[in-house]
């Protein structure tokens, strides 16, 4: 309980879902900082600059241009730096191919995008309030692993 | 070469601590995890470079009563859901606040407070959390898990993962066994 604030970060191409996402944490009352990037480029550049604060979940767009969310977590699941980071997968496609491939690769939590702003709050408060147990409890966070 | 290790979470904790407040040079009395007594007066300077030390094993002091009280009670959920030898025939509700000595109403009130999350679902989330574990470590069948954590059926064990972690038992060991896979074969 070092933060009373969890740091919460999103690389998604699509402007509204960013728009969404970031109204729909205006909205819950756990203490939130909301972070969102257009591409996988703008967010690696980001993360990977010395004095960028780790996030605490990172939500990934699976399809964005330049580089895929699949690319990103593969990237930090490779670098010890981002260990502590759970890593979400935020997207429309609920492929259980995309979905199982992603979890292997190290994702914690993927989320097929809801397509209703209630859902999509009641979503994003599950993820940071179960990720809050983790953080909090001594949980393993190996065995982390959630699909909404 | 990749090897696994396990850990004995309230050990390695207990031990650093130890250590810490040997070198701390004052004379003190661990109580129960968790709770340390000191036997002389502790300059708030001391205290505050101890935390520090502390910190970079991710413990820290509690200053918050609240949160020292959700922190007992967290710690009497694990020790019920965990604790083998012992079942516990009463109640959940009844356990904790005999346990903890207050009404299970205040107790629930500020669980979710603190915590954003109610008790019952805490206890649903170690009690996964725990067959997660041994799922992975053991070679105990979902049966013998069920069992194990007082589950009526092996369909209500496998509900409530589901319901809790949105897959079901026989996918997560899946995965766990796939990222194993994987990592093995980037080494």
């Amino acid at each position: 309980m070092q933060d009373d604030y969890t740091h919460v970060v999103l690389a998604d191409d699509d402007e509204d879902d960013r728009l969404f996402f970031i109204e729909a944490f205006e909205e819950l009352k756990m203490k939130t900082k909301v972070e969102t990037y257009k591409d996988g480029v703008a967010l690696m550049d980001a993360l990977l600059q010395e004095d960028t604060p780790i996030p605490n979940i990172l939500f990934l767009d699976l399809n964005m241009p330049k580089k895929s969310g699949l690319e990103c977590l593969k990237e930090i699941k490779a670098n010890a730096k981002f260990k502590d980071i759970a890593i979400a997968i935020y997207s429309t496609s609920a492929s259980e191919e995309d979905i199982e491939n992603t979890f292997v690769n190290g994702a914690n939590v993927y989320i097929k995008k809801p397509n209703d702003f209630n859902n999509l709050k009641k979503v994003l408060s599950d993820v940071v309030t179960i990720n809050w147990q983790y953080h909090t409890s001594g949980l393993n966070r190996d065995n982390f692993l959630l699909r909404l | 070469m990749k090897i696994f290790i396990k850990f004995d979470f309230t050990r390695t904790c207990t031990k650093v601590i130890q250590d810490k407040l040997d070198e701390l040079d004052v004379k003190y009395h661990l109580m129960s995890f968790g709770e340390i007594e000191f036997l002389e007066k502790v300059s708030v300077e001391k205290l505050k470079s101890f935390n520090q030390t502390l910190n970079d094993y991710g413990i820290e002091i509690i200053e918050n009563q609240k949160v020292i009280l959700v922190q007992k009670l967290k710690e009497a959920i694990i020790e019920m859901v965990f604790n083998e030898e012992t079942t516990i025939n009463v109640k959940s509700s009844v356990y904790l606040s005999d346990k903890l000595g207050h009404s299970y109403g205040y107790l629930s009130n500020l669980f979710s407070e603190v915590t954003y999350t109610s008790i019952e679902n805490f206890i649903i989330l170690q009690k996964i959390e725990y067959a997660k574990t041994l799922i992975i470590k053991t070679d105990l069948s979902l049966t013998e898990i069920a069992f194990k954590l007082n589950y009526s059926s092996v369909a209500h064990l496998s509900t409530q993962f589901k319901n809790t972690t949105g897959i079901t038992p026989t996918a997560f060991q899946r995965i766990i066994e796939k990222r194993r896979e994987l990592s093995k074969n980037k080494n």
